[in-house]
Order: C-alpha cells, then sequence, then structure tokens
C-alpha cells in the first residue's frame, strides 16, 4: 500500500528522474550539482532547490539565526494475529513538513500536511515570528551531504505484499501454541514501516534518509489451576522484509513461553534496600533512565538535571564506560543521520568514570559550544528535535557473572523489565522488573515477579560497583517518550552489580 | 476544510469503498488545531503552532476487516487507489465473522442537548493573549526565591474536531476545546533539582484560571526540599486526587472488553460481585455540560448512556465494544469511558490527613506497572509522612507494592476534593495496609 504516484523507489524510475534534473536546475539555480538520488528525494515531495531557497529566506526574515525545514513521509503497516488467526491490518500514512526557526536557544516551529509553497511560507511566517530583527539573510551555499548506511536492508517492505507476510505471524501463534499446552491465548503483531525524509537548511545543508523499521511481537496467555499469567517477547530492527524468518520466530515464540511459565510460582521479594544484581542485555534500562535522561544537554542547559554541574567529575568506579551510539548496524536505535542534519557519533557519555560529554542537539551543542553528537531526533515533522537518545550502553567489566552473583547475601537478579522513568531534577529513577530472581547465599533461588526498583540516578551510578564482560544489545521494542515525542532507542549492558537500590516487595 | 467538505470527502471515501468491493464502511475525520508557547528567562523559548488532518477508513471486505488511515486527503484519484488497494490487500486476511459495524439501532440519533464542550471564540484569540498569559504566569515568580534555579511556563489551545459517517446510518460529528497555563519551578537542592509544576484548564478560554499558578509550582517544588526515604513497612496511605486515576486505571483497564476476551483481565466473570470496599461508586456520566469527557456518541457512533460502573464496591458493568461484545455474546455497552465519576466523601484533603496517625501522602508517581492478568502492582512515589495527622517530612524513593483485588477493598475514606478539570472526576482517596518499601 504506497501512496506515492511517482515510482520513487523502483530503479526503472531513476532514468526518467535523470531526464529532469537538467532543465530543473537550469530554471531554478545556478551551479548545483544535485545528486540522482537526492533528485528522487526532491521530486518525491514535489520541491525544488528553489522552493527550499524560498521557504528558507521566508523563515529567516524576522532575522533569525538559523532555519530548518523537514519533510517526512512515513507508510506503516501491521499485521494482528488474535485468537488463531490473522484478521486484521492497519496501514498508515503520514505526511509532511516542518518548518523551524532558532533565535538563540529559542524555537519557532511550524508544520504543514500540504506541501504545497503557499502553505509552507505560511508556516515559515509562524516559524519566523520567534525572531523580532529584521535583516538580510544571505542565503548559503546548496551543499548535499549523503548518509552512511547503517542500516542497509536487502528487501524493501514496499514491495512486500500482505500474502508474504501472513505466513509468518501465523507461525508465531502456532508456534506458541505448540511449545505449551496451557497455552490459552496468543496474539501476535508485525509492524513495518518506511519513512522518507528530505532535510534543508538555512545553511544550504540538503540531505536525506531512507529509514525502514520492522517489528514482531508475541503476547502469551496461559492458564494453570485457574490463575492466568501472560508475558510478552519481540525483536524489532531497521530491517526489510528479510527480518522475517523461522530463527526470529522460534526465539520469539520460545521466550513468550518461558516467560509466561516463569511467572507461575513467582514471589515478591522482602521490601526494602538490597544489592540488584542486573543481568546483561535489556537492563540497558539502568543507564537509560538512571543517567541517559539526565544526561540530556537541554536539561544541563536549564540547570534542572541532577547532574548539571557534573561535567568533567567523577561519577561512576574507573572501570565504568558508557556509549550513546547512533551507529549500530541495523539497530532499532540507530539513525544515518539526526533529524538536524547532524553526522551521527559514538560518544563517550562516561570513559574510565569521568562524565565526558553530554547528549546534544543542535541548540544545546551551540549553548555549550561543543560539536553537535547527532542527538537531534524527532518524533515526526510535527515536533521539534531535542536531545535524545539512540542506543545507550555500558563496556564490558573486569569481573565475572558467577562472582558478582556469589557476591550477594540477599537481593535480587533481574533480566526482564516492560518499562522505566526518572525524575531529572531529583534524579530517582524505576524500572518495573517482569521477572527474575531472589538472590540467597550468593545463589539465584526463588523466582520473582512484578515490581518496581527505585533508585536516585547518581547515586545508582556511583553503587556499580562490579561489571562482568559478558555485554549483550537488546533488541526488544523499546520506544522512548520525552516532552509528549516517542523514538525508537535500543540499549544494552554486561551483568552489572548495584550495591543498593529500593526494591518493591512484601512487609511480611 | 470546512463541515461540509469533510462530510463530502467522507462520504465520498465511503462510496468509493463500497462501490469497490467493501459491504460495509466507517470513515472518521480527525483534526487538531493546535498552539503553545512557552517561556523562559522572559524570553519566548519556544512558539508552537500545529494544524493536523486525518482520514480513518475501517472497511469490511468479505467479512475481513482492515483500518488505514492518512493525512492525504487533496488528492481524490490517489486516495480511491489507497483504499482499492487496501481492499484488496485485506482478501488475503483470515475472515472474522464477529466484524461489522453496529447495529443501527444502538447508533446516536443527533437529538441530544449541547454538552458545552467547546469554545466557539476558539479562533478569536490573539497570539499576544497567549504569550501575555505563559509571561504573567512566570511574572509571578519572578525574584520569589533565591533558590529557584529554572522556570517556565506553558500556555496551551487545542481544538480538537471528530467527524463520522458510516454506511450502515450513522452521520455525527463534535468538537472540543481546551485551554491551559502551567509553569514547572526548579530549585536547588545540594546536586539535586527538585521540580514542581501545576497547571490549570479549561474548555472555555473566558474560565481559565491564570493566577497563582506559578505560586502553586513553586510551593509544590519547596515541599520537596529534604526529601527521604524512611523505613519501609506497611500503612495507610493518601493519593492526592489529582493522582487517584493512576489507581484506578488498571481497574478499569480490566473492565475492557479485550481484556476480558483475552483473558488478560483480573475482573473476569465478577459482575454483581464485590471488588472493593462500600465506599467506591463510579458512575460514567457522558451528559455532564461541560465535563471535559461528555459526549453523545463513541468512536463507533454508539449512543453513549449513563452507567452504574461500581456501586457500593459492586461491579455492575465492563466497557464492550461491537467487536468484543460479539465474541463474548454480549450486547455492546461502549469500549470507551466518557465523564467517570468518584462518589466523593466528605472531607478535605486537610481533615484526611489530620484524621491519619501515621502514613503517606502520595503526592507524585514514579514508573512502575501493573499485571492486567493478576492484578500485581508496583509503583515508585514521592510525598510526604504523616504523623499525628500532620505533615511529618517530605519522603522520595520509595515503591508501593500489592494487588488490586485487595487494594480497593481497602478503600477507607474519599475525599470531597474532586477535580472538575479532568474527565475523570476523582476525589483523594485513602487506603489502609498500603505495603511502602524504602530503607
Amino acid at each position: 500500500m504506497i501512496l506515492n504516484r511517482r515510482s520513487f523507489i523502483k530503479t526503472g524510475g531513476a532514468a526518467a528522474a535523470g531526464t529532469m534534473i537538467l532543465p530543473a536546475c537550469l530554471n531554478s539555480c545556478q551551479n548545483l550539482h544535485i545528486s540522482m538520488e537526492m533528485q528522487e528525494y526532491l521530486d518525491h515531495f514535489e520541491v525544488t532547490p528553489r522552493i527550499l531557497q524560498k521557504v528558507i529566506a521566508e523563515a529567516m526574515s524576522k532575522g533569525g539565526d538559523y532555519a530548518d525545514l523537514f519533510f517526512e513521509h512515513k507508510i506503516s503497516n501491521t499485521l494482528s494475529l488474535e485468537d488463531g488467526k490473522v484478521n486484521q491490518s492497519f496501514a498508515n500514512v503520514d505526511y509532511g513538513v516542518g518548518i523551524r526557526v532558532l533565535k538563540g536557544d529559542q524555537t519557532g516551529f511550524a508544520y504543514t500536511e500540504n506541501i504545497s509553497l503557499a502553505d509552507m511560507l505560511k508556516g515559515a511566517r509562524t516559524a519566523a515570528s520567534i525572531a523580532n530583527d529584521p535583516l538580510t539573510f544571505k542565503q548559503g551555499d546548496l551543499l548535499e551531504k549523503s548518509t552512511p548506511g547503517y542500516y542497509r536492508i536487502a528487501a524493501k517492505w514496499e514491495h512486500t505484499s500482505v500474502e508474504q507476510k501472513i505466513p509468518f505471524v501465523q507461525k508465531v501463534n502456532d508456534r506458541v501454541k505448540e511449545l505449551d499446552e496451557k497455552v490459552t491465548k496468543v496474539r501476535a503483531f508485525l509492524n513495518d514501516e518506511t519513512g522518507y525524509m528530505l532535510f534543508y537548511n538555512s545553511e544550504g545543508l540538503l540531505t536525506h534518509d531512507y529509514r525502514p523499521m520492522a517489528s514482531l511481537a508475541a503476547v502469551c496467555v496461559m492458564e494453570k489451576d485457574g490463575e492466568f499469567e501472560n508475558a510478552y517477547s519481540a525483536r524489532s530492527y531497521r530491517k526489510g522484509f528479510e527480518f522475517l524468518n523461522d530463527a526470529l520466530i522460534e526465539e520469539i515464540a520460545s521466550e513468550a513461553v518461558d516467560r509466561t511459565n516463569f511467572l507461575f510460582g513467582a514471589g515478591k521479594p522482602k521490601a526494602g534496600e538490597m544489592p540488584v544484581v542486573l543481568g546483561a542485555g535489556g537492563s540497558g534500562i539502568l543507564l537509560h533512565e538512571a543517567m541517559g535522561h539526565s544526561f540530556e544537554a537541554d536539561f544541563n542547559r536549564k540547570g534542572t538535571s541532577i547532574f548539571s554541574d557534573k561535567m568533567g567529575k567523577s561519577v561512576a568506579g574507573n572501570f565504568i564506560n558508557i556509549i550513546e551510539d547512533g551507529t549500530m548496524e541495523n539497530n532499532r536505535g540507530a539513525i544515518n543521520i539526526d533529524d538536524e542534519g547532524n553526522d551521527v557519533k559514538k560518544t563517550y557519555l562516561v570513559k574510565d568514570g569521568i562524565l565526558e560529554s553530554y547528549i546534544h542537539d543542535r541548540i544545546s551543542s551551540r549553548h555549550y559550544g561543543v560539536d553537535p553528537t547527532g542527538n537531534g531526533r524527532r518524533q515526526s515533522f510535527r515536533h521539534i528535535p531535542l536531545p535524545r537518545m539512540r542506543i545507550t550502553y555500558m563496556e564490558p567489566g573486569p569481573h565475572s557473572t558467577d562472582d558478582i552473583i556469589a557476591s550477594v547475601g540477599y537481593g535480587v537478579y533481574v533480566d526482564n523489565f516492560t518499562n522505566g522513568q526518572v525524575d531529572i531534577g531529583g534524579g530517582d529513577f524505576t524500572f518495573f522488573v517482569k521477572s527474575g530472581y531472589l538472590i540467597e547465599n550468593g545463589k539465584l533461588t526463588r523466582p520473582i515477579k512484578d515490581i518496581n526498583i527505585i533508585g536516585n540516578g547518581p547515586q545508582a551510578l556511583a553503587d556499580i560497583t562490579m561489571v562482568a564482560a559478558d555485554y549483550k544489545t537488546d533488541n526488544g521494542t523499546w520506544t522512548c517518550g520525552k516532552a509528549g515525542q516517542s523514538v525508537p532507542v535500543s540499549m544494552g549492558l554486561p551483568t552489572v552489580l548495584v550495591n543498593k537500590l529500593t526494591v518493591g516487595g512484601t512487609n511480611v | 476544510m470546512t463541515r461540509e467538505e469533510k462530510y463530502s470527502i467522507a462520504r465520498w471515501a465511503m462510496e468509493h469503498a463500497l462501490g469497490n468491493g467493501a459491504q460495509q464502511a466507517r470513515v472518521t475525520i480527525s483534526t487538531s488545531n493546535a498552539s503553545q508557547v512557552e517561556v523562559r528567562e522572559q524570553k519566548i523559548d519556544k512558539l508552537e503552532a500545529a494544524n493536523q488532518l486525518n482520514m480513518q477508513i475501517n472497511l469490511f471486505v468479505d467479512n475481513r476487516y482492515t483500518n488505514i488511515s492518512t493525512n492525504r486527503m487533496n488528492d481524490k484519484e490517489e486516495l480511491a487507489r489507497f483504499i482499492s488497494e487496501a481492499i484488496a490487500g485485506a482478501k488475503h486476511l483470515a475472515p472474522d465473522t464477529f466484524r461489522g459495524l453496529p447495529e443501527p439501532e444502538l447508533y446516536y440519533k443527533g437529538d441530544g442537548e449541547d454538552l458545552r464542550t467547546v469554545d466557539n471564540a476558539f479562533s478569536a484569540l490573539k497570539p499576544q493573549q497567549k504569550i501575555d498569559h505563559a509571561t504573567s504566569a512566570e511574572k509571578e515568580l519572578l525574584g520569589k526565591d533565591d533558590r529557584i534555579v529554572s522556570v517556565t511556563t506553558s500556555y496551551n489551545d487545542r481544538l480538537s474536531g471528530t467527524l463520522m459517517v458510516a454506511s450502515n446510518g450513522f452521520e455525527g460529528d463534535r468538537e472540543s476545546s481546551y485551554f491551559s497555563l502551567s509553569a514547572s519551578v526548579s530549585v536547588k537542592d545540594g546536586d539535586a533539582r527538585p521540580r514542581g509544576s501545576w497547571n490549570e484548564s479549561s474548555i472555555d478560554h473566558n474560565d481559565l484560571v491564570t493566577e497563582g499558578i506559578g505560586t502553586q509550582a513553586l510551593k509544590r517544588a519547596l515541599d520537596k526540599l529534604g526529601q527521604q526515604k524512611i523505613k519501609s513497612g506497611t500503612m495507610p496511605m493518601i493519593v492526592e486526587n489529582r493522582l487517584s486515576g493512576r489507581i484506578l486505571q488498571p481497574l478499569i483497564g480490566a473492565l475492557n472488553g479485550a481484556a476480558i476476551q483475552q483473558k488478560n483481565s483480573f475482573l473476569i466473570n465478577m459482575v454483581g460481585e464485590q471488588i472493593g470496599s462500600g465506599l467506591m461508586s463510579i458512575t460514567d456520566d457522558p451528559f455532564i455540560i461541560g465535563g471535559r469527557g461528555s459526549r453523545h456518541f463513541d468512536s463507533e457512533g454508539l449512543a453513549t448512556r449513563k452507567r452504574n460502573i461500581v456501586k457500593d464496591g459492586v461491579l455492575n458493568n465492563y466497557y464492550i465494544d461491537t467487536y468484543y461484545g460479539k465474541k463474548l455474546e454480549t450486547e455492546p455497552t461502549s469500549g470507551e469511558t466518557t465523564n467517570l465519576v468518584f462518589q466523593p466523601g466528605t472531607l478535605v484533603l486537610e481533615e484526611l490527613i489530620a484524621s491519619m496517625e501515621r502514613g503517606i501522602l502520595v503526592t507524585g508517581f514514579n514508573g512502575g506497572n501493573s499485571n492486567g492478568s493478576t492484578g500485581d502492582f508496583s509503583y515508585g512515589i514521592e510525598g510526604f509522612l504523616v504523623e499525628n495527622g500532620k505533615l511529618a517530612m517530605p519522603v522520595a524513593e520509595m515503591n508501593i507494592t500489592g494487588n488490586f483485588k485487595e487494594v480497593w477493598n481497602n478503600l477507607v475514606a474519599a475525599g470531597n476534593d474532586v477535580r472538575l478539570d479532568s474527565s475523570w472526576r476523582l476525589p483523594s482517596l485513602v487506603f489502609d495496609n498500603i505495603s511502602f518499601s524504602g530503607i
């Protein structure tokens, strides 16, 4: 279900597009070297360099010191299975352009879902009004920037039919049911997304990106002795149709079944402070919540983060290295270029225990006078970019997993989470543990479930006393919410010991 | 697009679907016109305008079901192709005989009174008035306290519209407006920067409370100075009215038809049973004049009704839409809440605190979740320790953990402080025997 009329993605369309470049350029611009690929994106959004420059000029007309245009066309499809059959599908098409003007730290923003020159100029005037000292804007020389290929794919979702996808979703159901006779209900979802992005700014930078995403999920409900439990397993990558294969289905089906089974008979620990061992993988949620958000530079430039005065200072043990990375291939959190045209980097937030960098967008990197880190992200053309995480992880450390568990007298081992949150200013963060184990006298003993863990970011970071070598990236469907905007992220962690966190539980 | 233009394109899309292989179709057009002004350090930090238009089409094709949406509806040729492709794709899905539009006799017939959910002067508001609101909220705080490290004030407004046509005889539209003014204040407390915020909102611009917002936000920030966690223990808990929805939401979620049919509810087969203490009475009332959740029809066009959800702790009603009604072999009731009205008690919050010997007043939640199948929950909280009827100290970094089947039976008091600025009209609530984890 593709909405665009032009043969934008088909290779056969390239020749036709090529013949259009020359007259368009001769008519509208001087000495522009537009690649054929870029021309396809311009055609896709029915704009020319001349139009982009006109809109930017209008956006800058009130004295803004920077402006950008973010064109986006997103097509998403979902197939849903319930009660044994793939019997529901959803398709959504979203299209528009966001127009932003900056004046110092101030932002003016408007968007339009109609990419006509008149509507764009109207949006540009609204955004421009953040500034009010008219001066002459000199258009920068147009500079096309190509993007690295962090998510090359084999088969595009636009070329994949419903019939090709259905059997994979059906297989998830069939496999979950085969694995355990206690299964009473299965739901399965396949979501694929294709995003086209075109970006132009007042510095003349012109760039584009093609952003695929694929997620497959299973929810399993089981009944045992009249009790019901349910659990969830999902994987998500920036991949095409090649994402779907039998190994992936087996991984998701067996994880959903194992996780559900585990919950029967699981209990609660004693309430209170205790050592917490975070198993490798999804425990990266600790980094995301306890420090990641508090390192986002918008909070720090406003002085509202608990880490506002900590740059260059020791915040963790010297064996701890925490990284923010947007370049991991086919990862859910990867981006070829950020949503304000900056190169995407791998940044050490904490190096040898020292706080080295915040997470920056354009406004904050200018504010702090540092290079952008490529973390300016937005949910869609309807939203302004903010400093956002991509893939947040900790490098492997010097300790062994067995030694870490053996070091705990009474505590919990946790490795499966559903969600987390943080209070940026107070530093208190939480994550919800779907399942884990009690640790008694250095050994994993009884299963536990459904408990919240709360801690304070700087304290928890300082309290990480052991880090193992078993690093793992979690490829679940993590979505990060901030200021009403959702972006896909991922995370990872080796097994670590946090000496003391407050664990939800019973008081009997 | 005018109202008539929207009806026209919606009817056209519906007819196109019916003429190209769909037996039934419903088209919903949603609009939203919103603006935001954020002020910081006596300057406008952010100015945003947002105008959104979206068409959603539910297609019923040979006992199969697909749901498509787009914000591109200018080009009819393109829209026609989008619909036709969706119909062709739907034919590959498995049949589902439970799918279909609602029975026409259940539709809203358009004879209800004006529920006053919209300010007709919405578009008349000038940008400068919006800026002035945010600026004056900030002014309340200038030079007020040396400990302030950051103040952000924000004005928001939104005009939302829904317009729907269905092929078995429904047409309807409704609008609602929303104005809000909020302040967020961070203060210095060692390395920590506790934040307090406050928000007022209204349907009519003239009703928007514009004074005291900054002051209230500052008070809530300063109240957090010196937060500590205390020893774990089982104690009573007061949940502030603004937050009672966090405790009620999982219970309402468990009444949803999909949760019940998919065995993901801890309230299966509980109609007629006691699910909470005698103090728990909840009515769903769609017809409150000026209510934030007031509406004559839901997202399927079903006529809304005033319903008793829980009466004196006994469950009376689920939330069941047309699809799950058929699956569960029961009449649909509407799958959505409108205005959820919790029967208030007699005491104000100060009196609830005064009558507590030792417990915790919860003024903020931090993360956590619940298990829909079992009712188990665990949430992070902050608030105040109450001792001998007085707020003794601010607390934070603690969890509450329990099971909703037990917690609602431990409801021992409801305040008379129902907040009317939300579709869920809830008072402060007091529960006994809550397990807190701290030190």
